[in-house]
């Protein structure tokens, strides 16, 4: 049983959501798919326990030996990768979905769960495969999900949201499968661990070149990564809530994984930094990101746009530390993957307690929130100095190897700077929170918090961003080892 | 390194307290008392430590591993010491002073109030016992976030305006340099440890030690070092009391503290004084002190001048720091009591006037010591202690100053701090002398108050006694601290061994 462990990860959410479609009463959905992501996590933990034992696992799907069969290869990155997906899934999936944030009735409800179960299927699935075009068949299978859930939000613009995601999603994929023919067209497999290999002889090939920056650009759109970012404001601002946690906190590091991986694994540091210069582009974008996202942000007056306008800014900090190429900056973006998956996805949870009693998430009507709704309002600001990266909030613990690593590749600048956008992120949670303290709040300021249905899932990821800010020793250790094996460019 | 687990008993007493103080708010009674015995019990426990620094030991204790090789941990060494026992000593007084002043003056929300308090003081003595800078850092936030809610304790647009500054000002400083500074310190050193004599030394050379040492003293806001001292004025909007602990003794000189610390623990004051990487600092502080002192003088908002004699004062501490030699250090160490026991007397008294007399202006003050002559009585030794004169404590603290200055061959530097001796009289002497020595006005040139004829302009019209006992017990405390000097110098000591 536990050898097929790899299979079952991605199996189990596949079937389930096609049982929602069996079980259908709202209510019981909403449980059944619960329990699926708390299997799921479970399956992700002792995933990694024995990548942890025993080293990278390699799993020949359906006995077909690779590189010809598809293999799932699971290694410290993947197992890190999975449960970081797999926690949020268990932490968001309780969260009640109510009427004012979905447009559908609570009778078509659990279509919206097979949905979330199918995105997690593609996002698991894209984490575990080891075959690139299986990367691009469970792409697919989570994009067209995440489009269905965008478009369920209650406001109408959902839908325009929704389709300029799915323009820009199909886009990127597009690219992503184009790169892909192109190098299979030169090396005739699919195996990513193959295809490093069988790729050496024709690196300097214009074919190979293309292939490169068709599937750079591609999941470069999928990762939001400045300036490819503008279907995520939108995507994340219409969606409920629950979506928007949970894509936020899991899309785009799945999609930084694959990026990683092309970068480390498949084409190798040489080739991408050296001969097609990745971090000469990288390097600039993701500093614009940091800057752009977080002034942005500043400039909302919608708690869930400013949000997502953070998350570009935060997805520059991932991006940062991949450009950098030094251990120290590698391990503080894979960090801040797990790290920034809790604040954030915690905190659009908290947006979603908002909008649940204010019918709103507008600026202007969460005056004074912090005495109606003390425990949601403290939420939001416990996040926010998360996303800042005041000290013993897991976004410091993230900085702290990030400029670490800059320091150690000799990038003053970019040190100085990356400390600085942390000073802008300050701008846009201070915002918020002198909002949410304002003495001038709607009358009569009674009690309202949101159902503790709702506040124990966005303290679950809150407090466990605290938990890791203080006791980081768990993430960093996962962190600092896939790190040094992607460095190392062991596939 | 002897571990003794009473340290994190001290520093974790204040935030206890503020746990009680928040839960009992619906009792002021019992969540005043709980405050007074917190602030008693956390003295008695940090007294504790006195004797065991005092014979040499360094009682250390780690509170758990943050990352790999560095943890939250404490070790109590004299600086620290000294600043500990300033901070929870004062917050005694503070806390019966805060009392009679919340109640006379009807202060909103006072269980928020002294639960930040409370939470401050924390902050201030893991601060103060850190074992290294990752701990320092953590704690230093920590006290920039607890007093942000007693900056804009009143709500006012003001306030809000202020807090603002406050914030902005204090976390741009020290995210924006001193976590660079951290870093740069751990990307050299490979630690961010204390260290006897410093971690520098052959792991850097002049300049960068230059660079490093400008990240740290300015990354360090809450010492007010211009250009980055306007937070301090703007943070007058808070309470009195708030004025009074905060921004006179535990915020401001947390500031301070860190730069003594880096310069002792981190730099070592033989390398700074052998790369002459602090040579530019004592120039930015000598400024610091002179404009601050003239700004002050141009003041007639008596809290806002009293913000400027504190931006003066803390860069008599940068500058001794600066001086890189023993006495320099030891007479910055030394002031930081001085000055905190000065001050927070001075404070007091400009709380108790608005009070009983409600009056904020200076030029209002004529005759005032003859309605209030305890509260004008403690003005003027607490003004007599921060200009320096005996029997004061601040004349011992400034005398090591200008012998730090003396010893390092910086004539100018011995100017500078006499001329500010003097301005600072300027500026504080006049205080006192309205109050004793002008006559009171004639209600007629009032005609806005004539409607409420005031009886008699001999009779007493004391703050209550909340607020006069504490005030006339810190300044006796500094005549205390005068004849005591030589325990706090034996106590500084140790961090420079030497002639």
């Amino acid at each position: 049983m536990s050898e097929h462990l790899p299979a079952l990860q991605v199996v189990l959410p596949l079937v389930s959501a096609a049982l929602c479609l069996v079980l259908r009463r709202a209510f019981v959905v909403r449980v059944f798919a619960t329990a699926v992501a708390w299997a799921c996590f479970a399956i992700a933990l002792a995933l990694l326990a024995r990548v942890e034992a025993g080293g990278p696992i390699s799993y020949a799907l359906g006995g077909w030996a690779p590189p010809l069969g598809i293999e799932y290869r699971v290694d410290s990155l993947n197992a890190y990768v999975l449960v970081i997906v797999t926690a949020i899934a268990a932490a968001v999936f309780p969260f009640p979905l109510r009427g004012r944030e979905v447009r559908i009735p609570r009778s078509r409800h659990f279509l919206f769960y097979a949905s979330l179960l199918l995105a997690l299927t593609g996002l698991l699935g894209i984490a575990i495969t080891g075959d690139l075009f299986n990367v691009f068949v469970f792409l697919e299978i989570s994009s067209l999900a995440a489009y269905t859930l965008v478009s369920l939000g209650r406001d109408r613009r959902a839908l325009s949201a929704a389709f300029s995601y799915l323009v820009m999603g199909s886009l990127g994929a597009g690219f992503i499968l184009i790169g892909i023919g192109l190098a299979y067209q030169m090396t005739g497999t699919l195996n990513m661990a193959d295809l490093a290999v069988r790729l050496d002889p024709v690196r300097d090939t214009r074919t190979v070149w293309m292939a490169f920056a068709f599937l750079i650009v591609g999941t470069g759109i999928k990762l939001a990564v400045f300036p490819l970012h503008q279907w995520l404001p939108n995507a994340y601002t219409y969606a409920p809530s629950l979506v928007a946690g949970f894509l936020s906190a899991t899309a785009t590091k799945v999609a930084f994984y694959f990026l990683a991986r092309l970068v480390f694994t498949v084409f190798g540091v040489a080739f991408a930094f050296e001969s097609m210069g990745l971090g000469a582009v990288l390097l600039p974008a993701s500093v614009a990101a940091l800057f752009v996202g977080s002034i942005a942000a500043a400039y909302q007056t919608d708690l869930k746009r400013l949000l997502a306008y953070s998350s570009i800014a935060q997805i520059g900090y991932m991006t940062l530390g991949l450009a950098l190429l030094e251990e120290r900056a590698l391990t503080g973006s894979l960090l801040h993957l797990f790290n920034h998956a809790l604040i954030k996805g915690g905190l659009f949870l908290a947006a979603g307690c908002v909008v649940f009693r204010l019918r709103s998430s507008a600026l202007a009507d969460m005056r004074g929130l912090a005495r109606r709704m003390p425990l949601t309002a403290m939420a939001i600001v416990v996040g926010g100095l998360g996303l800042v990266g005041v000290p013993g909030t897991a976004g410091f613990v993230s900085k702290w190897y990030l400029v670490g690593g800059a320091l150690e590749g000799g990038h003053l600048l970019v040190a100085f700077l990356l400390l600085a956008s942390s000073l802008v992120a300050a701008i846009y949670v201070w915002k918020v929170v002198e909002v949410m303290i304002a003495r001038d709040g709607p009358e009569p300021e009674v009690r309202c918090e949101a159902p503790a249905s709702m506040w124990v899932p966005t303290w679950a990821l809150i407090g466990a961003s605290l938990y890791f800010g203080l006791q980081p020793q768990w993430s960093i250790g996962i962190a600092s080892q896939a790190a040094r094996s992607l460095l190392a460019g062991a596939p | 390194m002897p571990t003794d687990p009473n340290i994190a008993l001290a520093v974790g007493l204040p935030l206890a307290g503020a746990l009680a103080i928040a839960s009992t708010g619906r009792w002021p009674n019992l969540r005043e008392t709980l405050m007074l015995v917190t602030a008693l019990a956390t003295f008695g426990v940090v007294l504790g430590f006195l004797d065991p620094v005092l014979a040499g030991e360094r009682p250390g204790f780690t509170l758990f591993e943050v990352f790999p090789g560095i943890p939250l941990a404490f070790q109590i060494e004299p600086l620290g010491m000294l600043y500990a026992l300033v901070a929870s000593g004062l917050w005694i007084p503070t806390a019966l002073y805060s009392i009679g002043y919340c109640r006379e003056h009807g202060e909103k929300h006072q269980t928020r109030f002294y639960a930040c308090f409370a939470v401050a003081i924390f902050a201030a003595l893991g601060i103060a016992f850190s074992r290294n800078l990752l701990t320092l850092f953590f704690f230093y936030e920590i006290l920039t976030f607890s007093t942000y809610p007693l900056v804009t304790h009143s709500g006012s647009d003001a306030a809000r305006r202020a807090g603002r500054t406050y914030l902005g000002i204090l976390l741009s400083t020290s995210v924006g340099f001193l976590l660079l500074a951290i870093l740069i310190t751990w990307q050299l050193t490979n630690t961010v440890e204390f260290q006897p004599g410093g971690i520098l030394a052959g792991r850097a050379d002049g300049p960068v030690a230059m660079g490093l040492l400008a990240l740290y003293v300015f990354g360090a806001g809450k010492a007010a070092l211009m250009p980055f001292h306007r937070w301090l004025p703007a943070a007058m909007v808070a309470p009195t009391p708030v004025s009074a602990l905060l921004h006179a003794v535990a915020v401001v000189k947390a500031g301070v503290f860190t730069i003594l610390k880096v310069v002792v623990y981190i730099f070592g004051i033989d390398f700074l004084a052998e790369t002459g990487a602090s040579v530019w600092l004592r120039y930015v502080a000598a400024f610091t002190l002179l404009a601050a002192s003239i700004i002050a003088l141009s003041k007639d908002n008596l809290k806002a001048r009293l913000a400027y004699s504190t931006v003066s004062q803390l860069a008599y501490i940068v500058l001794g720091a600066a001086l890189a030699t023993g006495a320099g250090v030891i007479g910055g160490g030394m002031h930081i009591a001085m000055h905190a026991m000065g001050k927070i007397t001075l404070f007091f008294c400009a709380g108790a006037i608005l009070v009983a007399a409600h009056k904020t202006k200076v030029s209002e003050l004529d005759g005032i010591g003859r309605a209030m002559p305890f509260t004008m009585g403690a003005f003027a030794l607490g003004s007599m202690s921060i200009i320096g004169l005996p029997p004061m404590g601040g004349a011992w603290s400034k005398t090591l100053l200008v012998l730090g200055a003396a010893e390092g061959h910086d004539v100018i530097f011995v100017g500078v701090l006499m001329l500010s001796s003097l301005l600072s009289l300027g500026y504080l002497a006049p205080i006192v002398g309205r109050a004793f020595l002008f006559p009171q006005p004639h209600p007629a040139a009032h005609p806005g108050e004539s409607a409420t004829p005031e009886p008699s302009g001999s009779r007493l019209r004391e703050a209550p006694l909340l607020c006069v006992v504490p005030l006339c017990a810190t300044a006796i405390g500094c005549v205390v601290l005068f004849f005591s000097a030589e325990a706090i110098y034996d106590l500084l000591r140790a961090i420079h061994p030497g002639p």
